[in-house]
C-alpha cells in the first residue's frame, strides 16, 4: 500500500498572553507516515497534540515547522480536500439547519447537485442509525450523541478516500458505539482509510490495524499494534494459577528461587513469572508439595497497559 | 466555476440563517410600525404627510439596516470561529476568501431583501396618504441606502474577521458616524494651520468611507430622482470600496488560525 498521508516534523506553538506572550508546543516535530486502505489509531492523553494535529492536516491552524502531505497534496491545497472527509470531536454544526438540509448543504459544497445531494444524504443518515424522522428537525434539538451521528454522516457525503476522525465514539451510548464500530470496520472493507484519534482504548484495540501514541506533544510510540503487544508481551511472561496448598506454604517454598507477588484467588492462586524457567521451577515445587496446577497463560499486555507505560 | 458554486451555497445558507433569525423579522415588523407612526405624524402636520412620511420612512430604513449590518455583519466570521461551525466547512473543498465573499453576499442578500420590504412599506404608505408620485420617486433613495449598507456591512465584515464582535460593532458604528461627516473632516483639514492636522485629517478623509455619496433622503422627500449618472457613480464608488475591504479581509483571514 502506498502512502497516502506523511507528516515531516510537524510542530505548532500556541501563544498565550496579552502583552507578555509566551509560547506553548502543542506538537513537537512529529513525524508519521500512514499508508492506505487501513485504520490508524491516533493515542494521547488530554493535552498530547491529538486535535492539534488533526486541525493542522485540515489547514483549520498552520504548523510554526514542518509539513505535511495528504494524497500527494499539501495539506493547504483545497482540491485535496475533496478526496477527504472529517469529522472534529464533539462536531459543532448550524444549528438553525435541519440534519438533512446540513447534509445537502456540505455536498453541494462538494459541487454535488441537490439531487445528489439529497440522495447521498438519505442513504448516510441511514448507515449511521439517524432515525427517519429526525432528518427534518432542526440540529439545536439533538442530543450530543445524534450531532456525532450527523458529523459522522457528513464526513462522508463526498465518498472520501480517507476520513479524519477526531474522537469518533464521544457521546455515543454502547449500541451507538457498537454502530460507529461496524461502520469503521465497513470503511475499510470498503477500501478506505481511517484516521482516528480516540480516549476509548477498547475501540482502538478492536479496530486498528497501526497506532501512533502521542504524549505531551512528541510522537512516543508508533507501529503495528499486535506487534506492539506482542513485543511488550515477551518482558510481560507468564501468570501460573496454582491451587491444592496454601499460598504462604509455597511462598516459603519459592523464597529465594522466584522473586513474584502471589495473588490470592477464589480456588487458589496466582503469580506471575519472567520466563519459561521460572515456570518449570514452579512446577517442580508444586510437584514436592503435592499442589495442582491450574493453568500456565502468556500474560498479554493490553493496549491500556502500553498506554499507561507510555503516559508514566 | 467551483469558486462561484462555493460562493452561491455559502451565501444561500447566510441568507437562510438570516431569515430564520426571529431578530430579523422583528426588524420588518418595527419598520412597518415605524411606517404607521409615520402616518400618525403626518395627519398632525397638515399638508406634509408625504414628506415626513419619506423622511421618517427612508431614515429609519438606513438606520435599522445599519443596525442589521452591525450586529448580523460582526458576528458572521467571529460566531463561526467561537462556534466552530467553521472545523467542517473548511474541511471541505472550500477557500477562506470564497467563505467571506459567501458570507458577505448572503448578508447583503438579506439587506437587499429587507430594504425591499421597507422600502413597499413606505411606498405603500405613501399611496395611503395620497403621495402617489412620491412612492415611485424615492426608490432612487432607497438604492442608495442599500450601496450605503452594502459598504458598511463590508465594513463590519472586515472587522469581524481580527476583532471581537463587540469591539468590531463599535468601531464599525464609529466609521459610520465618521463617514457621514467626511466633508466636514476635509474642510477641517483644509482651515488646520498645522501640516501635520492636515495631512491626518485628510488621510482620513480620503481612508474613511465618504457617505454622503449616499445620502438622498432629504431630496427624496421633495420628489427629487437621483440621475443616472448620480446612481452609477455611487454603485462604482461603492464596489470599488467594497472590493479592497473584502479583498483586505479575505488576506487576514487566511492566515488566521482557528482556535
Amino acid at each position: 500500500m502506498d502512502t497516502i498521508i506523511e507528516i515531516k516534523g510537524l510542530t505548532k506553538d500556541y501563544e498565550k498572553g496579552f502583552w507578555k506572550k509566551k509560547k506553548i508546543r502543542a506538537l513537537d516535530d512529529l513525524s508519521l507516515q500512514v499508508e492506505g486502505g487501513q485504520i490508524f489509531g491516533f493515542l494521547g492523553g488530554n493535552g498530547a497534540g491529538k486535535t492539534t494535529t488533526l486541525k493542522l492536516l485540515m489547514s483549520l491552524i498552520f504548523p510554526t515547522e514542518g509539513s505535511a502531505k495528504i494524497l500527494g497534496a499539501e495539506i493547504g491545497d483545497p482540491a485535496m480536500h475533496q478526496k477527504i472527509g472529517y469529522c472534529p470531536e464533539s462536531p459543532y454544526f448550524y444549528d438553525y439547519l435541519k440534519a438533512d438540509e446540513l447534509m445537502v448543504y456540505f455536498g453541494r459544497l462538494f459541487g454535488m447537485d441537490k439531487g445528489s445531494a439529497e440522495k447521498r444524504s438519505a442513504e448516510l443518515l441511514t448507515r449511521v442509525g439517524l432515525e427517519k424522522k429526525d432528518w427534518k428537525r432542526q440540529l439545536r434539538k439533538f442530543s450530543k450523541g445524534m450531532l456525532q451521528r450527523v458529523g459522522l454522516a457528513q464526513s462522508l457525503i463526498n465518498d472520501p478516500e480517507i476520513v479524519f476522525m477526531d474522537e469518533p465514539m464521544s457521546g455515543l451510548d454502547p449500541i451507538g458505539r457498537r454502530q460507529v464500530r461496524e461502520l469503521i470496520a465497513e470503511l475499510r472493507e470498503e477500501g478506505k482509510t481511517v484516521f482516528m484519534s480516540s480516549h476509548i482504548l477498547t475501540d482502538i484495540e478492536a479496530l486498528c490495524d497501526n497506532v501512533a501514541i502521542l504524549r505531551k506533544g512528541r510522537l512516543v510510540e508508533e507501529g503495528n499494534l499486535a506487534e506492539l503487544l506482542r513485543s511488550t508481551a515477551q518482558d510481560s511472561g507468564f501468570e501460573v494459577s496454582v491451587g491444592g496448598i496454601e499460598s504462604s506454604v509455597f511462598k516459603e517454598a519459592i523464597k529465594g528461587k522466584i522473586a513474584s507477588e502471589i495473588n490470592v484467588k477464589p480456588g487458589g492462586f496466582s503469580l506471575n513469572v519472567a520466563n519459561e524457567q521460572d515456570v518449570e521451577a514452579v512446577l517442580a515445587s508444586l510437584n514436592k508439595l503435592g499442589g495442582r496446577l491450574i493453568g500456565v497463560n502468556p500474560v498479554r499486555q493490553s493496549l491500556e497497559e502500553l498506554f499507561v507505560r507510555e503516559e508514566t | 466555476m467551483t469558486a462561484l458554486n462555493h460562493v452561491r451555497v455559502i451565501a444561500s445558507n447566510t441568507f437562510r440563517e438570516a431569515v430564520r433569525d426571529r431578530v430579523l423579522y422583528n426588524l420588518v415588523v418595527f419598520m412597518l410600525l415605524i411606517t404607521g407612526c409615520a402616518i400618525f405624524l403626518g395627519e398632525l402636520t397638515a399638508g406634509q404627510e408625504s414628506r415626513t412620511i419619506v423622511n421618517i420612512g427612508l431614515s429609519a430604513m438606513l438606520l435599522f439596516g445599519v443596525f442589521i449590518a452591525i450586529f448580523v455583519g460582526v458576528g458572521l466570521v467571529s460566531k463561526e470561529i467561537e462556534k466552530k461551525t467553521l472545523y467542517t466547512v473548511f474541511s471541505k473543498p472550500v477557500r477562506r476568501g470564497e467563505f467571506i465573499v459567501g458570507k458577505y453576499l448572503g448578508l447583503c442578500l438579506t439587506l437587499l431583501v429587507n430594504v425591499a420590504v421597507m422600502g413597499l412599506g413606505v411606498s405603500i404608505a405613501l399611496l395611503f396618504v395620497g403621495g402617489g408620485s412620491l412612492s415611485i420617486s424615492i426608490w432612487g433613495a432607497i438604492v442608495l441606502i442599500f450601496f450605503e449598507l452594502a459598504l458598511i456591512t463590508a465594513v463590519a465584515v472586515l472587522f469581524s474577521s481580527f476583532s471581537s464582535p463587540a469591539l468590531s460593532a463599535l468601531l464599525t458604528f464609529l466609521i459610520f458616524v465618521i463617514g457621514h461627516f467626511s466633508s466636514s473632516l476635509r474642510d477641517l483639514a483644509q482651515n488646520l494651520g498645522s501640516n501635520a492636522a492636515q495631512w491626518l485629517f485628510g488621510a482620513i478623509y480620503y481612508l474613511l468611507p465618504n457617505f454622503s455619496h449616499f445620502e438622498f433622503v432629504s431630496h427624496a422627500a421633495h420628489g427629487r430622482v437621483p440621475s443616472g449618472s448620480y446612481l452609477a457613480l455611487a454603485l462604482l464608488y461603492a464596489l470599488a470600496y467594497i472590493a479592497v475591504v473584502i479583498a483586505v479581509t479575505a488576506l487576514i483571514f487566511r492566515r488566521r488560525n482557528l482556535k
